[in-house]
């Protein structure tokens, strides 16, 4: 697998592309279609090409298994504690509208670290996932 | 995608299934689009199609690829899908006709939604003020779904003895 220099090029041309595409879906998200969810799915997928082709290895030096296993709960946190600090500030959970001193401007806020919450758990989880399988195949001595 | 569908059906190799499966996701994006859902066609395309397939394929090459064969024809199972896909065939008559402006799902909260998402949240895009404001509950919902499914599949399939990165580098 390792020697198609096509793929090879090809991917690495690819990738920055598909990263900075997920970045457009996850932060466009407000004025076009797209969204946390589509977003963590296209950089998850970035990754996972990127381990198709130069072997899970790299990929592991990339995105090691423990900023994974973070960011898998980290989304989750930041969505919910944007919801917390809500309370906090005098608001109702997941109302953003006392965020910020315009409660338009809360919204806005408040919609995009929820998405951003999101976006994270969606690609750590996708990521994990496939590398869980992967590696499982590995051990297995199959592959 | 009718034939499609027959196809996986009918299939013994899974390999064809999987592949079948994305097409399948592919058509469904399509028709999304064409009812104008461009959002929810985003993710079938990303999910259905993309993610899916990998996770498809990564579990036929950890078991196996080919389907076994039915021993005999089982009558409980076939009855209970008959049932059930009459019942929801019978539901689907009572469903407004498409682009309908008087259905009751364009009645109830949907035009306040219209009218007072954009100003309210400051944000163009109903869809996304609806997921992450309106309906925030919901979608957290739904990453605390997607978490536990992630935390599943590690504890599943996770392999212990390699936690630690120095270790896994030397290993595999």
């Amino acid at each position: 697998m390792y020697s198609y220099l096509v793929l090879r090029v090809v991917a690495k041309l690819l990738m920055p592309f598909i990263l900075l595409f997920a970045l457009y879906v996850q932060f466009h998200g407000d004025f076009g279609p797209g969204g946390g969810f589509q977003a963590g799915v296209i950089f998850a997928a970035g990754f996972i090409l990127y381990a198709l082709i130069f072997g899970l290895q790299k990929a592991g030096r990339v995105l090691p298994r423990g900023i994974l296993r973070f960011g898998i709960a980290l989304g989750v946190l930041i969505f919910a504690g944007v919801g917390v600090y809500n309370l906090l500030v005098g608001g109702k959970y997941l109302d953003y509208s006392a965020m910020a001193q315009n409660p338009v401007h809360g919204q806005h806020l408040g919609i995009l670290l929820v998405e951003l919450g999101v976006g994270v758990t969606v690609a750590s989880v996708m990521i994990m996932v496939f590398f869980t399988f992967a590696r499982h195949r590995n051990t297995k001595g199959s592959d | 995608m009718a034939l499609t569908v027959i196809a996986i059906i009918r299939l013994r190799n899974l390999y064809a299934v999987v592949m079948l499966a994305s097409i399948f996701s592919l058509m469904a994006a399509a028709i999304f689009v064409i009812l104008d859902a461009v959002d929810v066609a985003f993710t079938e395309a990303a999910v259905g199609a993309g993610i899916s397939t990998v996770l498809g394929l990564g579990t036929i090459a950890l078991t196996t690829s080919e389907e076994k064969k039915p021993t005999r024809l089982k009558l409980f199972p076939l009855l209970v899908v008959l049932i059930t896909g009459g019942a929801l065939i019978y539901g689907t008559l009572d469903l407004a006709k498409y682009g309908d402006p008087n259905a009751p799902a364009h009645k109830h909260v949907a035009p306040t939604y219209l009218k007072e998402a954009p100003e309210k949240t400051g944000i163009p895009n109903v869809v996304t003020s609806v997921l992450a404001s309106y309906r925030g509950y919901d979608t957290l919902g739904e990453v605390t779904v997607i978490f536990t499914a992630g935390v599943g599949v590690i504890l599943l399939l996770g392999n212990w003895r390699f936690i630690g990165r120095r270790r896994e580098d030397n290993d595999v």
